[in-house]
């Protein structure tokens, strides 16, 4: 039809066409619809900026009161006692760093594999939905009561609190977030790229090894990072599973420092000294913390 | 036991009369669930030859294709009657392995599926797999010229699979096939997800190929079976019986299946009557 050229028809259209005023195509930024769509701009814009003050504050905050006593003394040097001057939280940091790495050390491996079983091995089982059901109510469990419950498994029967109660008090809360991350992690790795490893002859223990993991591996690190950074500012399952002590600790077994503990303890001092060295662990806590997310981003990044 | 050395002895027998048939798949049925999908097909495939299997969707071409791998058996609901041997042997007995399997018969998907690796790491996947002591360097650079990508890659093995164009990607995954030099290589689809340029590249490829592998290919795009295949095979799908079962309809050369079939179904598909 279109092909035989114009017609009598088509060209009538034209004319219509062309005797139509031409529209109006400029903005008219006082209409109802440019108007809402300002306005609601604009508050999405307030939310974000309020939602960004008390972090902000909070790091201003750190910086301006504890900036000024991070020094070499306060990084290495045993907590003073009253009215002392000087001093610092050396030992509260290598605690701190201890119950992490330990925490982690329990959690991480113990969290991949569930991971695996959830994401991979059996995806769709009433076993895998009531775990992960569990994982998701976990992510929200008091962290006190971890501490209770650590308490009650371990520091009764050894007799003692350790770093290594403290540990395990951390790990039970970081587990279900390693979990949820890795299983995340894991089922975003497109089935066809599983499919490439069997059909090149991979076993199934395999495909999960060399390709699952690797692929997912960014994303479990992300998980890892953000349980992380919440273990090691938790204060309450630490009261009830390493306590505190003032010196460098010698073994696992014993009561052990923390920082989130010191700066419990330190801020509720009636002394000066106590409280800069409050605020300035606070600084170290968050450095310590950044520090480690941005490695993990460094050598966890999507290479390819 | 005693069956099974009586079937390869007369399989051995019978070599001279089916000559070149690398695999024969003699299926009765398969199931998904209770689903009856493929039912009494059987598919010779003729060594360094492509096999084209062609058909309206929901024909289950691409299920018998996938079953002479036993990729299928990934699916749990998966249930295949009948036999498909190789060289010989059962692939469905209970003895052989499908992990073991699927390195002789590699196969290229319907998606480009490069893993999230290096484009080097990625040919030398399965080479390291089996264990290849080899000149690794070697045997990448010379799966990459058979999937004729050595040119546009040589300089950026280091770079991500996942950073070349569809075709470039799909002829890496070709590549990654036949870097373990496999008997047989099962595509399924692979050129849907291609522009026309590189659905040519892909297709030149394939008649590369065929003098050292034997391919079987599925294809939706009839001419694509007219360009490459040899052999073609079309799939019909039965509707009598209220549900949707596919069956192989006729077999042949492919010259015969397009120009003078036997079946009306045939003729009336390849006109292009109905998809």
């Amino acid at each position: 039809m279109s092909v035989s050229g114009p017609t009598v028809e088509s060209n009538m259209r034209d004319l219509i066409a062309a005797s139509r005023p031409a529209p109006n195509l400029h903005r008219s930024p006082l209409e109802l619809r440019a108007l809402k769509s300002g306005i609601l701009t604009a508050l999405t814009w307030i939310g974000a900026l309020l939602a960004s003050v008390p972090l902000f504050s909070v790091i201003y905050e750190l910086v301006v009161a504890g900036g000024s006593r991070l020094n070499w003394e306060t990084l290495t040097a045993l907590p003073p006692s009253a009215f002392e001057t000087g001093g610092g939280f050396g030992n509260a940091i290598v605690g701190t760093l201890v119950m992490v790495g330990i925490a982690t050390l329990i959690s991480v491996p113990l969290g991949i594999l569930a991971a695996v079983q959830l994401a991979i091995l059996d995806p769709d089982s009433k076993l895998t939905h009531t775990v992960r059901f569990l994982a998701k109510v976990l992510t929200g469990f008091p962290s006190i009561l971890a501490g209770v419950f650590v308490y009650a498994v371990m520091v009764v029967t050894m007799k003692t609190y350790s770093a290594l109660a403290g540990g395990v008090a951390l790990a039970v809360l970081m587990l279900p977030t390693v979990v949820l991350a890795a299983e995340q992690a894991m089922s975003m790795v497109p089935k066809k790229m599983k499919d490439a490893a069997y059909g090149i002859g991979c076993t199934r223990t395999q495909v999960i090894l060399k390709v699952v993991l690797p692929t997912g591996a960014p994303g479990i690190l992300t998980g890892v990072m953000l349980a992380v950074a919440g273990a090691a500012g938790n204060s309450a399952p630490l009261l009830f599973t390493a306590l505190f002590s003032n010196y460098y600790m010698s073994s696992l077994t014993e009561p052990t420092a923390s920082l989130a503990i010191l700066i419990f303890n330190f801020s509720g001092m009636p002394y000066d000294n106590q409280i800069e060295l409050a605020w300035a662990a606070s600084l170290v806590l968050v450095l310590i913390v950044l520090v480690f997310n941005v490695l993990a981003r460094l050598v966890g990044r999507q290479k390819y | 036991m005693n069956a099974h050395s009586e079937m390869k002895v007369a399989a051995e027998v019978a070599a001279p009369a089916s000559l070149g048939i690398v695999m024969n798949c003699q299926l009765e049925k398969v199931f998904y669930g209770d689903f009856l999908a493929v039912r009494n097909s059987v598919v010779p495939i003729e060594k360094n030859k492509i096999t084209g299997f062609i058909g309206p969707s929901g024909c289950g071409k691409s299920t018998v294709l996938r079953s002479l791998n036993r990729m299928n058996d990934l699916i749990p609901i998966f249930r295949f009657e009948g036999k498909v041997t190789y060289h010989g042997q059962d692939i469905y007995d209970k003895k052989v392995d499908p992990v073991v399997l699927r390195r002789y018969i590699g196969m290229v998907f319907q998606q480009p599926n490069p893993f999230a690796m290096s484009i080097y790491d990625n040919v030398a996947f399965g080479l390291r797999l089996n264990g290849f002591k080899g000149d690794m360097d070697e045997r990448v650079e010379k799966a990459l010229h058979g999937a004729a990508i050595w040119n546009e890659v040589k300089d950026k093995l280091k770079n991500s699979g996942l950073s070349l164009s569809g075709g470039q990607q799909q002829r890496l995954c070709i590549a990654r096939a036949i870097a373990t030099e496999p008997d047989v290589l099962l595509m399924d689809e692979p050129c849907s997800a291609l522009d026309p340029i590189a659905t040519r590249r892909v297709e030149e490829l394939m008649i590369e190929l065929k003098e050292k592998y034997t391919i079987a290919l599925v294809t939706h795009n009839m001419q694509q079976a007219m360009r490459v295949a040899d052999t073609t095979a079309f799939f019909g799908v039965d509707i009598s019986q209220g549900s949707r079962t596919g069956y192989l309809v006729e077999m042949g050369p492919t010259k015969k299946i397009f120009e003078e079939p036997e079946q009306q179904l045939t003729r009336e598909y390849v006109r292009g009557e109905f998809s």
